[in-house]
């Protein structure tokens, strides 16, 4: 089966991880600008991390069959620090012109501090004025209802396109302000911390699946790439179809992407199963 | 060996992740049985993960053996 990524932290995995996705099915990852794991101070560091994701991360992906695109931010982690943040604003757009950069991402909140949202409405504004599309990040653990209301409440006093903006990281709690505000949503799927492959299944079972993403945010933290594949695994041994797990795992992220025309992968159809 | 607080620093996030499975779990026994309009035949595997809920639910274990009492319940279901 062909398989989309649609959130993964290349840079933070090693080329067997590529090597495994692409002989399990993957076809193509997207990686979103990610938290280093400190504060980065300058935004020459942000240049240089977005000319890896945007330039030279595709060759190793490539190494393996696998098509690899990105996206710039700066994560919310950093955005205490106002100034770097609005360089680095100043400087994101000549990454959307890179032949893989799909929009601005991940964005969003943490804390959901007053600088926190200031970044994330700049972000929002940016791309929205450039034609991009938008992944936001929401919190982890006790701070994801309260933040992920605040993203909505946020983007409700913006003149935003709910069609072109993926909130990520949902869970039972969330998914249902998120898709009910016309969003797309995304499930991440990590061993401890967020959804898991079971609970995904099930919230893919409970509720419309035309606007959900199921990912792995893999990075440099604890997660496994191949949740997403555990998910599918999952999905397929309820019952459900092939192709109700190709428009799920492969058909939902090329919809949602492809309104990027730098996203040239298309739907599939399974002719016979 | 750890002190009290490394263990709950060490291992409730996992803890929280394991009850998050069995409360889906329970949820998807609920809605399957709404879907076909009847429980179970036989929901005595079911009961017996309630049963264990309820004991793992009592603050006070003097001989901190939870794990044991739980395999002797299960050891009941067939």
């Amino acid at each position: 089966m062909q398989i989309i990524q649609p959130h993964y932290h290349g840079i933070a995995r090693t080329a067997q991880d590529y090597e495994r996705m692409a002989m399990s099915g993957v076809v193509a990852v997207c990686e979103p600008a990610f938290w280093a794991g400190y504060d980065r101070r300058h935004p020459e560091t942000f240049v240089d991390y977005f000319a890896q994701i945007s330039e030279f991360e595709p060759t190793r992906a490539a190494s393996f069959g696998i098509r690899h695109f990105c996206w710039v931010a700066v994560n919310p982690k950093e955005a205490e620090n106002p100034e770097l943040t609005q360089e680095v604003l100043r400087l994101m757009p000549e990454f959307f012109n890179k032949p893989n950069c799909l929009g601005v991402g991940e964005t969003g909140l943490h804390k959901s501090t007053p600088n926190e949202i200031e970044s994330l409405q700049a972000h929002v504004d940016m791309a929205m004025k450039h034609g991009q599309l938008v992944l936001i990040h929401t919190p982890h653990l006790a701070d994801k209802a309260h933040g992920t209301k605040t993203v909505l409440e946020v983007l409700a006093g913006m003149d935003v396109d709910p069609d072109r903006i993926w909130i990520d990281h949902v869970e039972e709690q969330t998914i249902e302000p998120v898709l009910d505000a016309g969003y797309w949503a995304g499930m991440t799927l990590y061993p401890v911390t967020k959804c898991s492959p079971r609970r995904a299944v099930d919230i893919l079972e409970k509720y419309p699946t035309d606007r959900l993403l199921v990912n792995s945010s893999a990075d440099w933290g604890p997660s496994d790439p191949f949740t997403l594949q555990e998910s599918i695994m999952e999905f397929r041994r309820r019952g459900h179809s092939l192709q109700e797990a190709v428009e799920i795992f492969h058909n939902n992220p090329c919809r949602f992407l492809g309104q990027n025309p730098k996203w040239d992968i298309k739907p599939i159809t399974i002719s016979e199963e | 060996m750890l002190s009290p607080q490394e263990t709950l620093d060490t291992y409730y996030l996992e803890a929280r992740r394991d009850l998050l499975e069995i409360a889906a779990f329970l949820d998807r026994y609920d809605r399957a049985a709404e879907r076909v309009g009847g429980k179970a035949d036989d929901e005595s595997k079911r009961d017996s993960l309630l049963e264990a809920l309820s004991l793992l639910a009592q603050s006070e274990h003097p001989k901190a053996n939870r794990a044991e009492q739980l395999l002797e319940h299960f050891a009941k279901i067939k």
